[in-house]
């Protein structure tokens, strides 16, 4: 029976391809058994995708997706220009695997002064196509079929796929919001996590958990204490810990970011990931890194050399004099590191009153450049459907882009399915944006709100 | 060591690869390096002020579209590798956690071997290896490191079979502009049904010779693509904006004028045709037995008739290793042993044979020249 079917299959392509020069693509001639991997099943949706068509379809204004729309620091894209002009032509071919050496280099010397300790570039550091790419690294090198990964919601979408496809079961535990008392806006240091709560997720089959200090989406900023919490669980379970740290230099309000590694009996188990794409506003250029002691290292290295292999040289030259200005200026005016947090946090404080005026309530973050607001006031401009298999707020979000232009992301979005509809009220901005867009993003509310109360 | 900071099991026995082994050792500046495949030559120059014009635009710093990799094979799959192979098949293929089942290309003549085109598949032992479990086979031409350019036949073999067994094909076609005078090459996708059910991979750094942007593209039927595309927003998500914006705009140029010698899709291929021709003649100079390639940008050289004695050396490595360690030390002058590029049981058969690469600038060739004009003064 199947043989009939394949032949005959085979005969209708004859006949299609005889006028055409190649086959043409026929959307009923496939492989008769299932092509894809188990390993891709339920890991198909992606909100981005989603989001980000949307966004591109009917947005004017668009808070959505994480990048900045403000140009990245001369000093880089001049780097850039140099290493492409330069009489060195061998940078448009490959460097070495694990990191370009003069950007290795920079890094540990970076981070030897941040974490207090000796790094060696070639085995405490790796260099990764974007952070993404060194996540994708830290959970195929390390979390095995059967093994569980605590995850802390909410969370950057990726991780909980990432541990999937690495046969891993993640383990979600809640920041909790406690609203301060005395009805001022809420921040994301009023966002908790429950310490006994946290330590009945341990348990003997646990491998890792993922920790993303500064938070996105909340912006919250882990205390020394918390850190301390995570770190002590972390020692008594013998269990390793991937710390997302991309947004490490966007630090508000005179509040310091506090490496984990840098914790007491921490930096054996730890990997620390690192983007250039957050540190130096080029996202598209996807740069990212590890840093980490070489007995976990090693097997991220194995990993990258049976995937990608090598990155890009060019950006990882341009990347490298970056950080080289900035060891210079370290701790100075002109250091990016401190000039662009200072630039974020008015953007921050403008989009808070901004949102604040028109009855959205934003939960002041700490750092990153993200925020998450409160829409209950809006509710009622998008009525609920009951028995509806999508959260409110993606209804709510997908809504406001396309009949107010403004796009933005819902919050649950970043939770795991089991607790989708937990915090259905909430939609994440992203202020990373030039004056001109943060001020087309307060009209549109205003006129919004106008609407509402004339209604 | 505690227990839990041990590798995983799907990276078990990956860890060692030849080009971290060989590019180590052939670092040193006063090597000849003919070993890793990447071109010393520089860039169209086009291609370069592309990605400078692009450099300059803000909003190309950014991230694009997400999609811009493959898991159509698991656990308990066969996957036909056809040997000698591009390394990374076989760990790859292991990574998801399937079988690499091999074939390997056998010499025509007997071990005679002057080209690439001498070497063959044996069509029954072939069709001996599909069977239900196979999933897909990895097709590599033109190939790297014999350099054969498949021929329309012996591709309708492999696509006969992979029709009787429902088999996918990953066409790995990164050489595809690297074919020599009096040979064309031909996409297995365009063969009947075979589209349906193939993989086709190129890449932006052999086509312009630009390796260090690592750029590359799959292109096949939205059914599979869209598996591919389900990984890739997984793993990396996007690929670097302004590199992917200076390709698309060399390849306008490129494309327009497709007719054209100068497009740089024959220009290339021209250049590297007489630099094929030197290497062939000055291996054979040296008393080297070269297998001229029809396409790609490499080619192997039986070493055995130099009569090497390397019988002292305590490694317990192949041949071909330790000629290449001792050519390094001693000729400095590097290459790749070709048993890297073959699976356990036939080690043997290709351990009289090295890989060098020729897409190097004349002064290379030049040092190289120097090298091997004056080996046999200097046996070691």
């Amino acid at each position: 029976m199947l043989r009939r079917v394949g032949l005959s299959l085979r005969h209708f392509l004859l006949e299609r391809n005889s006028s055409a020069g190649h086959s043409s693509c026929s959307r009923e001639a496939k492989m008769s058994r299932p092509v894809q991997a188990r390993r891709l099943e339920g890991i198909d949706k992606n909100i981005w995708v989603e989001f980000v068509k949307l966004a591109a379809t009917y947005s004017k204004v668009n808070l959505g997706q994480g990048f900045p729309d403000f140009p990245p620091p001369d000093f880089l894209t001049e780097a850039f220009t140099r290493a492409l002009g330069g009489q060195n032509h061998m940078l448009h071919q490959y460097t070495r695997a694990f990191g370009h050496p003069p950007l290795v280099t920079v890094l540990a010397q970076f981070f030897k002064k941040l974490l207090g300790r000796d790094l060696d570039p070639m085995t405490n550091v790796m260099v990764t196509v974007g952070a993404y790419q060194a996540l994708f690294c830290c959970f195929q090198a390390l979390v095995d079929e059967g093994d569980e990964v605590i995850i802390i919601e909410p969370f950057f979408d990726c991780y909980e796929p990432m541990v999937r496809m690495a046969g891993g079961t993640p383990v979600f535990v809640p920041l909790r919001p406690n609203p301060p008392k005395d009805g001022k806006l809420m921040s994301s240091a009023d966002w908790q996590l429950d310490p006994a709560e946290l330590a009945s997720k341990f348990s003997e089959r646990t491998k890792a958990i993922v920790l993303n200090s500064p938070n996105n989406p909340l912006g919250k900023v882990f205390s020394r204490g918390e850190l301390g919490l995570i770190a002590e669980l972390c020692v008594k379970h013998d269990v390793l810990c991937i710390s997302d740290e991309v947004y490490e230099w966007l630090v508000y309000d005179g509040k310091q970011h506090i490496r984990i590694a840098s914790l007491q009996g921490m930096w054996d188990r730890t990997v620390t990931v690192g983007s250039a794409g957050k540190t130096f506003s080029v996202t598209g250029w996807k740069v990212g890194w590890v840093v980490g002691p070489d007995r976990l290292l090693q097997h991220l290295r194995t990993v990258h050399q049976n995937s990608v292999y090598h990155c890009a040289t060019i950006a990882q030259e341009a990347v490298a004099q970056g950080f080289q200005r900035e060891l210079r200026l370290y701790g100075k005016p002109e250091s990016y590191f401190v000039q662009l947090p200072k630039e974020l946090q008015q953007k921050r404080d403008w989009l808070v009153q901004s949102l604040d005026g028109v009855g959205m309530k934003p939960i002041i973050p700490e750092g990153t450049y993200f925020l998450v607001a409160d829409i209950s006031q809006f509710k009622s401009d998008v009525p609920d459907v009951p028995n509806s298999d999508e959260p409110y707020d993606y209804r709510f979000a997908k809504w406001m882009i396309k009949s107010k232009g403004l796009a933005a992301i819902p919050l649950s979005a970043f939770y795991s399915e089991a607790h989708k509809n937990n915090y259905t009220n909430f939609i994440r901005f992203c202020f990373a944006k030039e004056e001109a867009t943060l001020k087309a993003a307060n009209e549109i509310l205003q006129k919004w709100k106008q609407e509402k109360t004339s209604s | 060591m505690p227990f839990r900071h041990k590798n995983t099991r799907r990276i078990e026995g990956l860890d060692s690869n030849v080009w971290v082994e060989f590019t180590k050792v052939a670092a040193d500046p006063s090597i000849v390096n003919l070993g890793q495949g990447l071109p010393d030559i520089s860039p169209p120059s086009y291609v370069k002020e592309e990605l400078a014009k692009v450099a300059a635009v803000d909003r190309l710093n950014q991230y694009t579209r997400g999609f811009g990799h493959p898991s159509l094979v698991k656990e308990g799959d066969e996957v036909i590798i056809i040997e000698p192979f591009y390394d990374c098949y076989e760990p790859m293929v292991k990574m998801a956690g399937a079988k690499p089942v091999f074939i390997p290309l056998r010499c025509k003549n007997d071990g005679n071997s002057a080209s690439s085109a001498d070497w063959v598949l044996d069509p029954a032992e072939l069709a001996n290896k599909f069977n239900s479990k196979t999933k897909a086979i990895i097709l590599n031409t033109p190939h790297n490191p014999i350099g054969k350019v498949f021929t329309r036949e012996e591709l309708q073999v492999i696509a006969d079979l992979c029709i009787k067994h429902d088999t996918l094909c990953i066409s790995d076609e990164v050489y595809e502009w690297l074919v020599y005078k009096g040979k064309k090459h031909i996409k297995i996708a365009t063969l009947p049904g075979m589209w349906e059910r193939t993989v086709t991979i190129g890449s932006a750094g052999k086509t312009y010779s630009v390796t260090g942007w690592k750029l590359g593209w799959s292109i096949g039927p939205e059914y599979l693509i869209k598996h591919l595309q389900v990984v890739h927003q997984n793993t990396l998500y996007t690929c670097p904006t302004p590199l992917q914006e200076a390709l698309a705009q060399a390849f306008w140029i490129d494309y327009k004028r497709m007719d054209d010698p100068d497009c740089y899709f024959h220009s290339l291929s021209r250049e590297l045709e007489s630099k094929r021709d030197r290497m062939a003649q000055l291996l054979k100079e040296a008393g080297l037995k070269p297998v001229v390639p029809d396409g790609g940008y490499f080619m192997i050289v039986d070493v055995s008739m130099l009569n090497v004695d390397l019988s002292d050396v305590d490694e317990k490595q192949p041949y071909d290793y330790k000629f290449v360690k001792w050519m390094i030390a001693s000729k400095k002058l590097s290459a790749i042993p070709l048993s890297a590029f073959c699976g356990p049981e036939t080690k043997k058969q290709f351990e009289k044979y090295i890989r060098f690469c020729f897409i190097k600038k004349d002064s290379t060739l030049d040092a190289a020249e120097v090298i091997l004009k004056n080996w046999n003064k200097q046996t070691g």
